[in-house]
């Protein structure tokens, strides 16, 4: 069978890698979002601590002997935690100065995490087996669906619905949204502020993390797999425009999808067809689709 | 940012022209005491912060892109000298036309957006660039273009000697810095320097802000790109590492750890960073980790940079 002059079976492999890219950039463009909304603050590390993620995910299993299931809880709380440390002891020092010191300092610091990484592990990718529960695949009679991956997209989907539906719909969401319109007012209303600045980077950090113990079956780990993923985001993140939740998510599956739709038809242009968008969404609605400009 | 007096009095510039002349001195007879081409490199670099600072320290214009200019000019440069056989003048010339043009693109683009979408906006392009690079034929792909050929400088003067090398890098350093000096120094200049302080000011006083940046831009991506063209001849090798992000990010750090806005900060900043690099390059990924621990402690205690630091001294600015 044949779509448009291409086997189908290549063309749903594709757009399963690019629902697969699209997962990732979804859940680490929702923390930038979050992060960046009451922090003010891009946080350059997010790739790195992705990465985190990730190896916490793969010293857990090989050292001790911790399964896939429990890294899922276990490597989000620990790289949150080193999250919520670097706030208090150094972000929470640049909030009165220009938000580019922000990007500033989280780009040092990832560039020590990477740096400590490589020196420790080197380059090359290290394998993580895929859970026992999840390996196999599906015949859905017009391609083979590993399981692995179905849960991850579906995974990730769950974890982004319920980011949303906390911020949006609840009365800590409520306080949230209120602090990133006006966070001197919401303080005076007896809300400790900076503690909640606190725990949002803390669980924007996490949602990194867990992105990375999803991706390390997937992906290999190794010390570089945040460095340039956290690129493609911060341009997911542009053409999106941070200021919407679901903009966010939306945006970050679309551009998977399109992203391995161009690997299909025009494999040459797959790794920049993003930054392409990207250009064009500034030229012609600068905000973002889904942004409001300040 | 460093705060520095919008009109300069005359006995300031009487001072900065001194500390100019001495610079030049030191980068004369360097030479006699370290390697030729350790010094070529960090005078290649030394301009190439000098360009970038013109954006961060002038008009507040944060690029994480940089590497994108200086990068591509490289490739050009190369090729021109190697492939198509020019003099080195025109292959620098070419290598720094194309990086200007593709100056305008990415500005055009870039001011489009303000403070940290700025930075990622020039990231993203710069990483289009990247695997632009990656894939084009001509760049040579993860060999890069090797063995790049120095020639003849106006067909006259031999460049495989280190002394006429190293002669050229010193004039287009100093050219470079001078222009940037004046740019700087101009009721242009003033402008820039007016939009860092208060852009909506700028705008209600008529100033077209929007193209002001972009010229600002247009500029830096230039002598970024002439930086670029000329150390692709000084090595005789144009790489993927001058399009890396990483080079966008080691080009930001000599620039903060000089002193942002400052005139000779860059030039300390990438001769320390450069040194650091020399010295530690057998420690591989620690080099990486100090990196970002300069970085750290620059922006959490030091943020004046050095020469910020001893201009704040001295009471002058430098």
């Amino acid at each position: 069978m044949e779509i448009f002059g291409v086997p189908s079976q290549a063309l749903f492999g594709q757009l399963l890698i690019g629902l697969i890219n699209g997962s990732f950039y979804a859940l680490l463009s929702l923390g930038l979002a979050v992060i960046f909304g009451l922090l003010n603050i891009i946080n350059f590390t997010h790739g790195a601590q992705y990465m985190m993620g990730a190896f916490v995910a793969y010293i857990l299993l090989n050292n001790f002997g911790v399964n896939y299931w429990w890294a899922l809880l276990i490597a989000p709380v620990l790289v949150g935690a080193t999250g919520v440390v670097i706030e208090r002891t150094m972000l929470s020092r640049l909030y009165k100065l220009d938000h580019l010191y922000g990007l500033l300092l989280t780009f040092g610091l990832a560039l020590i995490i990477q740096g400590l990484f490589r020196q420790q592990y080197g380059s090359a990718g290290l394998p993580y087996q895929i859970p026992a529960q999840l390996q196999g695949a599906q015949n859905l009679g017009f391609m083979f669906l590993p399981n692995y991956r179905a849960w991850v997209i579906v995974a990730s989907l769950l974890v982004c619905l319920t980011t949303w539906y906390v911020i949006e719909r609840t009365k800590l969401g409520a306080y949230l949204r209120a602090a990133t319109e006006n966070p001197a007012l919401v303080q005076a209303f007896g809300i400790n502020v900076p503690r909640m600045i606190t725990a949002t980077y803390g669980f924007g950090v996490g949602l990194a993390a867990l992105a990375g113990v999803m991706a390390a079956p997937i992906y290999q780990v190794s010390p570089q797999m945040g460095a340039d993923l956290i690129i493609v985001v911060f341009a997911v993140v542009v053409i999106g425009g941070m200021g919407s939740i679901m903009g966010a998510i939306v945006t970050g599956f679309g551009l998977g999808i399109i992203e391995g739709l161009t690997k299909v038809f025009y494999p040459e242009a797959s790794s920049t067809v993003i930054f392409i968008i990207m250009a064009i969404v500034l030229l012609v609605r600068p905000a973002g689709l889904f942004g409001t400009q300040k | 940012m460093a705060a520095i007096a919008l009109a300069p009095a005359a006995e300031t510039l009487a001072y900065q022209r001194k500390v100019f002349v001495f610079m030049a001195v030191v980068l004369a007879v360097a030479p006699l005491v370290v390697y030729p081409l350790f010094m070529m490199k960090v005078m290649c670099f030394a301009l190439f912060a000098c360009a970038f600072n013109l954006l961060i320290g002038y008009v507040g214009l944060l690029s994480f892109g940089h590497a994108m200019f200086f990068g591509m000019a490289s490739y050009v440069s190369a090729h021109a000298a190697k492939v198509w056989g020019l003099t080195p003048e025109l292959a620098i010339l070419s290598g720094t036309v194309v990086a200007t043009a593709l100056g305008f693109v990415a500005g055009s683009l870039a001011i489009r957006r303000l403070g940290i979408y700025f930075a990622m906006i020039t990231l993203a392009l710069a990483q289009m660039i990247y695997f632009f690079c990656l894939q084009a034929p001509f760049t040579g792909g993860e060999d890069g273009i090797q063995a790049v050929p120095r020639g003849h400088l106006f067909g006259v003067i031999d460049l495989s000697e280190t002394f006429s090398m190293y002669l050229l890098v010193l004039t287009i350093f100093l050219g470079g810095f001078l222009l940037i000096y004046r740019i700087v120094h101009s009721p242009f200049g003033q402008v820039l320097k007016a939009i860092r302080e208060n852009e909506s000011r700028a705008l209600s006083l008529g100033y077209d802000v929007d193209r002001y940046k972009l010229l600002a831009f247009v500029l830096s991506a230039g002598l970024s790109g002439l930086a670029g063209a000329t150390k692709a001849l000084v090595f005789q090798l144009a790489s993927l590492t001058d399009v890396h992000w990483s080079m966008s990010g080691e080009v930001v750090l000599m620039t903060l750890l000089g002193g942002l806005g400052t005139i000779f900060g860059p030039v300390v900043g990438a001769a320390v960073i450069i040194t650091m690099q020399n010295y530690l390059a057998q420690l591989g990924a620690w080099v990486t980790v100090v990196q970002g621990i300069i970085f750290v402690v620059c922006v959490l205690a030091f943020r004046r940079g050095i020469v910020g630091e001893i201009a704040h001294a001295l009471k002058k600015p430098l």
